[in-house]
């Protein structure tokens, strides 16, 4: 086990939905997509970005590209024209889940190409 | 005779991309269709008032002073365009259209309009015949805001844009609509897919989901953006389809970026909900069905997408008038930059509330830029003693004077606060409206669209 940042493993995008936002989250290789779909819960994001959003977090998954697709229900200070949050469309929720820190096996790293 | 690809394009993701998007799609390699998309939630409603003053406005002038510097090329290449530019004024677009295009000599150029979408007036009409318009994500009806609603709009399908192509038009201005249908449009009347053909009727609304946000699938907004070449002169996407719908997502050859499966996913999360379901009038596409597979340099193919049919009713957009708010920054220099920065923000509530202007915790904010304001609470390295920092508040509420007054107490900080505050800017932050979005559904036999093709504009 080695404990890296979630952005070694998989890059990521986010945007607005309603008044939350959500967050893309796509696996760098195989393995780490396995590793990924079993450890990065949504319990696992709700902690980590719980001074972003205040609602929960929902997760869907798409195998076909290996990604997993978050929801932050409550993320955006109001959402839309009704927030006066700097990043009021959570443009950079993304890059915020990206500095999680995981402790990933070796054998996950030695087969996720770095970026 | 049909072509075995077409080469569809969408050279603005959004109104206020850049311009050089769409007139170097139209010069820098091979096209047949150009879509463009303008509208944003709040567009419209900012496109009513303007109409309200002015019968001439509403709609997107950006996009006349576009194919007034295009023109020429989009005749010479015979590429179309599709745009959702019309706005709530679409006939007006067409009128200043054919003002541009006759400039050019050009003067019988064929421009169809798409409406049915705009129900702003037909509101009450269709709630006395039972639609609620209830909001989607909190259930309640839409009479709870009906008297400050100042936009609805039904997002339409792609069919009634391939209709206008299949009845000649070379420019097609739609209002309201799927961005994905300004792609799709262009795919049925071209390979004359039918409207029971879900598995082709979703893989062009995936081939529109990918390239609608513009240069966010050829290497703009990317993770690993140090590995992006060239991102000053970045390509905007091309799809190049075929008839069975399996399709490429490309970019002309010499352009900057790149476009690889990475880029690609990353425009397929954009804006993702349940990827199962992506729910648009024409199909439901199934994010999960498709294969991604790099077929060369800057050439992805996306295929085996499967799809559904869709529901019976259309999404509306709507947008009413949600109270007002107001923001200001100031820049606060070290040494004690965040120490000062707080004291400074401090100072502003204590003095609004010392003359009575109070505001509860949902209706203020501050932000000291530089000091880790976008992923707060998450430990980020330098954040505690940053050299500069940028103050940024704000309040909203329903009282317009309240707000307004907020922005009063930003710039005298400059000689009755702590040393080292400046960078102000802009004048006083003023009170503006805060447009409430409101989403719900209608049923769809209640929407009529309408086709229109015109040669001329009126004299």
């Amino acid at each position: 086990m080695t404990k890296v940042r979630l952005s070694r493993i998989a890059s990521a995008r986010s945007g607005d939905k309603g008044e939350g936002s959500n967050v893309g989250v796509m696996a760098r290789s195989p393995l780490a997509y396995a590793y990924l779909k079993e450890h990065l819960t949504p319990a696992v994001v709700r902690a980590h970005m719980a001074t972003i959003n205040r609602g929960d977090v929902v997760r869907f998954e798409a195998d076909n590209m290996e990604v997993l697709n978050f929801l932050l229900l409550d993320s955006l200070g109001g959402g839309g024209s009704a927030s006066i949050k700097t990043d009021a469309q959570g443009k950079t929720h993304g890059l915020a889940l990206l500095r999680l820190e995981l402790d990933v096996p070796d054998e996950v790293l030695a087969a996720t190409p770095e970026a | 005779m049909t072509k075995d690809v077409i080469r569809v394009a969408n050279g603005q993701g959004f109104w206020g991309d850049s311009i050089l998007g769409p007139i170097r799609l139209v010069r820098e390699g091979p096209l047949d269709y150009l879509t463009l998309d303008y509208l944003a939630e709040v567009t419209l409603s900012i496109m009513q008032k303007l109409r309200a003053r002015n019968p001439e406005a509403g709609y997107a002038t950006d996009f006349v002073r576009l194919v007034d510097r295009i023109l020429p090329e989009l005749v010479e290449k015979d590429v179309k365009v599709v745009a959702n530019a019309g706005g709530v004024n679409p006939h007006a677009c067409k009128q200043a259209l054919f003002e541009v295009a006759a400039r050019h000599g050009q003067p019988n150029v064929p421009i169809a309009i798409v409406e049915g979408d705009d129900i702003l007036d037909d509101l009450d009409r269709l709630m006395a015949a039972g639609e609620t318009f209830a909001n989607m994500d909190t259930g309640e009806p839409l009479a709870t805001v009906r008297d400050r609603v100042s936009s609805a709009n039904v997002y339409l399908g792609a069919f009634p844009i391939a209709e206008a192509l299949d009845q000649g038009a070379k420019i097609v201005l739609t209002g309201r609509g799927t961005d994905p249908g300004l792609v799709l449009g262009p795919l049925i009347h071209e390979f004359g897919w039918r409207r029971d053909e879900f598995t082709k009727l979703a893989a062009g609304t995936i081939a529109g989901h990918i390239v609608e946000c513009g240069a966010q699938c050829t290497g703009g907004n990317y993770t690993d953006w140090r590995a992006v070449d060239n991102l000053a002169l970045i390509g905007y996407p091309v799809i190049e389809a075929q008839a069975d719908g399996t399709f490429v997502v490309t970019k002309h050859d010499g352009t900057g970026g790149m476009v690889t499966r990475e880029t690609v996913r990353h425009q397929l999360v954009y804006e993702m909900g349940d990827p199962n379901r992506y729910l648009t009038p024409d199909c439901i596409a199934d994010f999960t069905s498709f294969q991604l597979a790099e077929d060369g340099r800057d050439r992805v193919r996306v295929s085996g997408a499967t799809g559904t049919p869709p529901t019976d009713t259309y999404k509306v957009s709507i947008s009413y008038h949600d109270g007002w708010k107001a923001v200001g920054q100031l820049t606060v220099s070290g040494p004690d930059a965040l120490e000062k920065a707080q004291l400074c923000a401090e100072v502003v509530w204590k003095r609004l509330a010392y003359d009575g202007f109070e505001y509860g915790p949902d209706e203020r904010l501050e932000e000291i830029v530089g000091a880790n304001v976008c992923h707060a609470g998450i430990d980020v390295p330098g954040a505690d003693d940053p050299p500069e920092v940028v103050l940024r508040m704000g309040v909203k509420g329903k009282d317009r004077a309240k707000v307004d007054r907020f922005g009063s107490e930003l710039v005298p900080l400059v000689t009755s606060g702590p040393p080292g505050v400046t960078g102000f800017a802009g004048g006083r932050p003023k009170a503006t409206e805060i447009v409430g979005f409101w989403p719900a559904l209608v049923t769809k036999d209640k929407i009529e669209t309408r086709v229109s093709v015109f040669t001329k504009g009126t004299p």
